[in-house]
């Protein structure tokens, strides 16, 4: 008798992530919600401000990095929040594949997720602010809005699977997770600055690099922390 | 780990903060001293009273900043005491609890956190205040300010965390999973804020060539540094035996 092998980890997490992106898609109704957010909040900060006192593309880098922080934890906080109906997350547990594998198929939807709605609320952005984005600025914005979306979603992942069967879960998840968003936050948005002002790539080689080193770090320790956040 | 002849049959889960269950509390509750005044508490506050003392009238004032420098003799050592015994001692206690599941870590990382959140508001208060007259701001964006401040907001969330969280297996979990990754944000918030300018006055006192700091202000400085160090200890180890006491209380409260 031929005994089933276990997926690896690879297709482990793609099966988690497929199955979760699936969900969405069906009613894409968090995608909705969480894009809908961002351009609204995009246009809201549009009239914070007096357009002839202040330049917008000063302002952009910061408006865009605040909003997809924001919009982010909204994504996340279904990640798990979809296990809590009928205890589905003990199905997950007791299939015998390994937990990180569960967490990284997780946080690839939650990645796909959140790429999806920057690649909606970048342009948007670069719309209503009238930002010069006719060289190459959008892709290498792009580049430096999914390095980050690494990071963000990682962190945020693991957060949402500890705050998810808390009393408090809206408010402890970004409680949580916002000081650990700083060193994304921080180089992406002086990046995105350098990047509209015009300034060649190679000067935002250091905080490609701490972007790049953090999504090592935190991918690594929270994959590493994630069965700890589940029962045993 | 479990000792089954210890652990209460049938015995429910309860929500005392920093909870525990029998067989913790038979093991691991502190020995209970003979009722009376807590002395090291009592020398802590005593030491940091008489450092205060030094400092306000037999320390020498500073020429270019006049009495306000005296606020540094407060500050830096509740830095210290903060960032570098307290917020280490969480760390630690955090990796251990994940690898042994004692819950005494676990009671002595919360402990610290919250005796450590004290010190950092004492930082994060007299820091603008001296601020003010001497850099003419209350708030600069300076690196050691605002890691401060940061690591504040993680130690709060930790400790809302803990409150939120109902299951004392699961809440020591939880916490020590916290402690062990703001462990490892530390170094990036540094990073990022490297990225900014700052205003704080670089070391003068713990550089390797010789201190710059005349003599009798180095004698107050150290002197703060043991007083706060000493209260610090006397605090934690408060907090940890209220937290055991908690423990059994509610014990025989579910008991009953």
């Amino acid at each position: 008798m031929s005994a089933a092998v276990a997926p690896s980890v690879l297709a482990t997490a793609l099966l988690v992530a497929r199955k979760d992106l699936l969900i969405e898609y069906r009613t894409r109704s968090a995608f909705l919600a969480a894009l809908t957010f961002a351009l609204l909040a995009v246009v809201i900060f549009r009239f914070s401000w007096d357009p002839t006192a202040v330049a917008a593309i000063d302002l952009a880098p910061g408006v865009l990095w605040v909003i997809f922080v924001f919009s982010g934890l909204l994504g996340l906080h279904r990640s798990f929040g979809g296990e809590q109906a009928d205890r589905a997350i003990d199905g997950l547990l007791a299939a015998p594949v390994s937990r990180e594998a569960i967490f990284l198929g997780k946080s690839a939807a939650n990645l796909v997720f959140v790429a999806a709605v920057q690649l909606v609320a970048i342009p948007a952005v670069a719309l209503f602010y009238d930002l010069p984005v006719a060289g190459g600025e959008l892709p290498a914005i792009l580049l430096v809005a999914l390095l980050a979306a690494v990071g963000l979603v990682a962190v945020g992942t693991l957060f949402s699977a500890m705050t998810v069967n808390t009393r408090l879960a809206e408010l402890l998840l970004p409680m949580l997770a916002l000081p650990f968003f700083v060193p994304v936050v921080t180089p992406a948005a002086l990046a995105t600055a350098r990047i509209l002002a015009g300034r060649p790539l190679a000067e935002i080689g250091g905080m490609l690099k701490l972007l790049g080193g953090f999504d090592l770090i935190f991918v690594v320790a929270c994959t590493l922390a994630f069965p700890f956040t589940l029962e045993e | 780990m479990t000792n089954p002849s210890l652990v209460a049959p049938g015995g429910a889960r309860t929500a005392p903060p920093f909870g525990g269950d029998r067989r913790d509390a038979v093991s691991a509750a502190p020995p209970r001293p003979a009722a009376g005044p807590d002395l090291l508490l009592g020398a802590g506050l005593a030491a940091v009273a008489a450092t205060l003392v030094r400092a306000i009238w037999f320390t020498p004032v500073e020429a270019m900043q006049g009495p306000a420098q005296k606020i540094f003799y407060v500050h830096v050592p509740s830095a210290f005491v903060a960032l570098y015994v307290g917020l280490p001692l969480v760390a630690l206690a955090s990796v251990l609890y994940l690898w042994l599941r004692d819950d005494r870590l676990d009671r002595l990382a919360a402990s610290a956190a919250e005796v450590s959140l004290v010190f950092m508001s004492v930082v994060l208060v007299t820091g603008p205040i001296w601020g003010k007259p001497v850099w003419g701001t209350w708030w600069s964006w300076d690196a050691r300010l605002t890691l401060t401040l940061f690591l504040w907001f993680v130690v709060v969330g930790y400790l809302v965390l803990r409150g939120a969280i109902e299951d004392r297996q699961q809440r020591a979990r939880y916490s020590a999973v916290l402690g062990v990754l703001a462990v490892l944000l530390v170094p990036f918030i540094h990073l990022s804020v490297y990225l900014f300018r700052t205003l704080h006055p670089q070391p003068i006192v713990l550089k390797p060539s010789a201190p710059s700091l005349p003599p009798e202000m180095q004698l107050t400085l150290f002197a703060a540094l043991a007083a706060f160090l000493l209260f610090f200890g006397a605090l934690l180890r408060t907090r940890v035996r209220l937290a055991a006491e908690q423990e059994l209380l509610a014990l025989q409260q579910e008991a009953l």
